[in-house]
């Protein structure tokens, strides 16, 4: 290294450095400390005692826990894909030349930018069981007799995936910006074929957008898994009936913050984030194969 | 490329500066001297609204009163994890209003300072508040904060529907026998007989129709337009039923959490026949159509529940939204009168100095002044509810406007009057009742087992807690002793 270069690396580093050292301070730090409480018996006014594994241990044990995970693998599972589904299909949509596309994109994009404590306290009206908007039309235009969305426990998560699918609008947006990208030439070329448009849709469409999809399947998994507000906000901190819909980030702020069970709740964080990191190398192994980059 | 010199020089003009504002921001650097030379003291307290006001005319009275102090009143949102995590921060403010309830917990984290010297220096004794109240503010041996505004919960009824219900509006239900009894005369159902859609008083219902409401399977055919009383509404004590059938949730000394014993579930089987008679459905959809509390849509204001457990605060509702409604308030009553009569749940907000507050001196003189009977009876009287001090002045009880403050009174120096259980786990048993007791409520599980569940959870984790206490007992006694 020349005493030029060497001066460029300084002053590079110098320029980056507000980063580095924020990132340390606001990412690093608390990350390795939160590591570090999961294996304390730590809250928060105390200081830490480290007790070895046991927060872990205790975890297999806990009985909530497994049920806050079996809740959020089930509302993830669901919400997930049929948030993709839906948003691509809005998305090719509104992708054809219709009247008024963009008066309908902006309104499927709104629920997107909507705060989600709002949003929420508006769905806990929609689902009303006695006056809900939804149970109304429900019984008006098919004379269904709707269930207690929010006050049965059968029912809860599945009202939480409903909420969660409208607002589709983020990822919609995604998949409008790579449906700008697919060559026309390629379904002219299949119209000349003779394919009909499903056929187009499944061997034109899907595979351009692949890494599209593939995004916003990997932040949908990891955002998800960490759903918060609109459970907390729709169901409460003990996550409705039963804790039918007690998702896990919501337990762990209890453990966190209600309880200051704060080494606990750091473990669960540290276990959280090695689901999610093995969920996002499972849908990177599965789709891997399956991914076309316009530019490979 | 090579950089200008001025450029550089900002940008390490711009880096120091950063770093000068992080390490200050990190170190003490608050004023804490007005320019005469009074000490400033911050006091946070988690009221809004009007019992925001109360208290900061009390502040003013404080500051006017001498020349040495100055206390800031600050209105703060969820305190309960400010001030800890202010205090864990070393932070804190000198003075913080807390609930009772949470004692116990900051007081075994030793978030809190031992209040023992001053109290006695000032001359204030355990005698001059309702015992539940001391009992609240007291933790291993330590008083660690003073009561400021109490409440007690008792019956508030419906009077109109009473005498449409053919009941002496004067004449409450005396034992648990007989709200049961007048809660079917006040429920009215609408139902089909003979072909014709009508509505109906519970106990005017005939035997088959009375079986039929509780058949969940039927329950389209039924619907409750008015309740005489449910036990989940507003469902904010429902873990402490238990009291009104003289039962205890943790043991005298807090080592052992009894959900399961046989008074408690007594008291359980009773909010299950609440669902077992009128149709866990119907009650369900019932209650879903309730309006939010603190609005004029609330289902007592509406007259949709003709008896509930409210707190000494309802008034301020039925004043604001309901004006007009005849109403009255009576001990609620117990499963036995003659044993166990006027139980009550005590509740009080509280004044404490958390751990590290820098002039403890200076905030336990404001917390003298408000327990003095005439600044406290002022800001009770603000906040409408009565003082924690057994000393009431003429005047207060002439000028209090909550025509039934009296009943609050005499609950609040009964012997049944009962605290929140006060062991530091509390939050976690509370949240694990309130989901157990929800599920008995909605037959989804008997009282035996799931009270049974509850102990086995908590216990596990009391256990964990006393063990610890007992590893650093000795360290925390000393300490605190020095403090005292």
């Amino acid at each position: 290294m020349t005493p030029g270069e060497r001066q460029k690396l300084r002053l590079g580093l110098a320029f980056i450095s507000p980063w580095i050292i924020g990132f340390a301070v606001f990412g690093l730090y608390p990350v390795a400390m939160a590591v570090y409480f999961s294996f304390c018996d730590y809250d928060i006014l105390r200081s830490p005692i480290l007790i070895g594994t046991e927060n872990y241990t205790y975890m297999l044990q806990d009985e909530i826990f497994w049920l806050s995970l079996w809740n959020t693998a089930y509302y993830a599972a669901f919400a997930v894909p049929l948030g993709l589904i839906m948003a691509l299909l809005c998305a090719v949509l509104l992708n054809k030349e219709i009247l008024g596309r963009s008066i309908f994109r902006t309104l499927f994009y709104i629920p997107a930018i909507v705060p989600l404590v709002g949003v929420a306290m508006i769905w806990l009206w929609l689902f009303n069981g006695q006056f809900g908007l939804v149970n109304y039309a429900l019984s008006y235009l098919f004379g269904i007799q709707g269930p207690l969305w929010l006050d049965d426990p059968a029912w809860t998560k599945n009202t939480l995936i409903l909420s969660q699918v409208w607002q589709i609008g983020g990822t919609m947006v995604l998949f409008l910006a790579g449906l700008q990208d697919v060559p026309r030439s390629l379904y002219e070329s299949a119209e000349l074929d003779g394919a009909n448009s499903l056929r187009k849709f499944w061997s034109i469409t899907i595979p351009m957008v692949s890494p599209v999809i593939y995004f916003n399947l990997i932040m949908g998994i990891i955002g998800g898994m960490q759903e918060f507000v609109k459970p907390f906000v729709m169901l409460g901190p003990d996550g409705g009936p039963e804790r039918s819909a007690l998702l896990y980030a919501v337990y762990l702020y209890q453990n966190a913050f209600t309880y200051n069970n704060m080494g606990y709740a750091c473990a669960m964080a540290v276990v959280l984030f090695g689901i999610i990191l093995f969920l996002t190398w499972l849908a990177h192994v599965g789709m891997r194969r399956h991914l076309y980059y316009a530019g490979d | 490329m090579i950089l200008p010199p001025w450029c550089r020089r900002v940008f390490l003009l711009a880096c120091a500066t950063i770093v000068a504002i992080a390490l200050t921001g990190c170190g003490d650097s608050r004023d804490d001297r007005t320019a005469d030379g009074r000490i400033i003291l911050q006091y946070w307290e988690k009221w809004g609204s009007f019992e925001a006001e109360a208290m900061r005319r009390v502040v003013d009275d404080y500051n006017a009163s001498q020349d040495q102090v100055l206390v800031k009143f600050l209105t703060v949102s969820q305190i309960d994890q400010k001030v800890l995590l202010a205090t864990a921060g070393g932070n804190p403010p000198d003075i913080a209003g807390l609930w009772g309830y949470m004692v116990p917990s900051y007081a075994e984290k030793n978030a809190l300072t031992p209040l023992d010297s001053y109290i006695a220096e000032a001359g204030i004794s355990g005698e001059d508040y309702y015992p539940a109240l001391w009992e609240t503010v007291s933790h291993r041996g330590f008083v660690w904060a003073l009561p400021t505004t109490p409440a007690t919960v008792a019956l508030h009824y419906n009077k109109q529907l009473f005498e449409e219900a053919g009941l002496d509006p004067e004449r409450p239900p005396q034992s648990i026998a007989e709200l049961d009894a007048m809660a079917e005369k006040l429920t009215i159902v609408e139902l089909e007989r003979d072909g014709q859609t009508i509505q109906v008083r519970y106990s005017d219902m005939t035997t088959q129709e009375q079986a039929g409401i509780a058949d969940d399977s039927r329950a389209s055919e039924f619907r409750i337009i008015q309740l005489g009383h449910s036990p989940t509404y507003p469902g904010w004590w429902l873990p402490m039923w238990g009291y009104w059938w003289d039962a205890s949730l943790v043991n005298d000394d807090g080592t052992r959490v009894t959900p399961a014993s046989e008074p408690n579930l007594d008291a359980m089987r009773w909010i299950e026949s609440y669902t077992e008679k009128y149709g866990k459905n119907n009650m369900l959809a019932f209650g879903s159509s309730f309006g939010n509390f603190g609005s004029p849509q609330e289902p007592f204001l509406e007259g949709q529940i003709a008896m509930v457990i409210q707190g000494v605060w309802m008034y301020n509702f039925i004043d604001q939204f309901a004006p007009r409604l005849e109403w009255g308030v009576a001990p609620f009553p117990s499963a036995y009168p003659n044993t166990t009569p006027k139980v009550t749940i005590l509740e009080s907000d509280v004044l404490v100095i958390p751990k590290g507050a820098r002039h403890p001196d200076a905030a336990f003189d404001f917390i003298r002044y408000v327990n003095q009977q005439g600044p406290m009876e002022k800001l009770c009287l603000g906040h409408r509810k009565f003082s924690p001090l057994v000393k009431t002045s003429e005047r207060f009880l002439q000028d209090h406007p909550n025509p039934y403050i009296e009943v609050f009174i005499d609950l609040a120096s009964s012997p049944n009057a009962r605290t929140t259980p006060l062991i530091p786990l509390w939050q976690e048993y509370l949240s694990e009742m309130n989901v157990s007791i929800n599920s008995v409520y909605r037959q989804v599980i008997e009282p035996e087992p799931a009270m049974e569940r509850v102990e086995q959870r908590i216990q596990k984790k009391l256990d964990r807690a006393v063990r610890r206490w007992e590893l650093t007992k000795d360290v925390r006694l000393a300490e605190w002793e020095q403090m005292r």
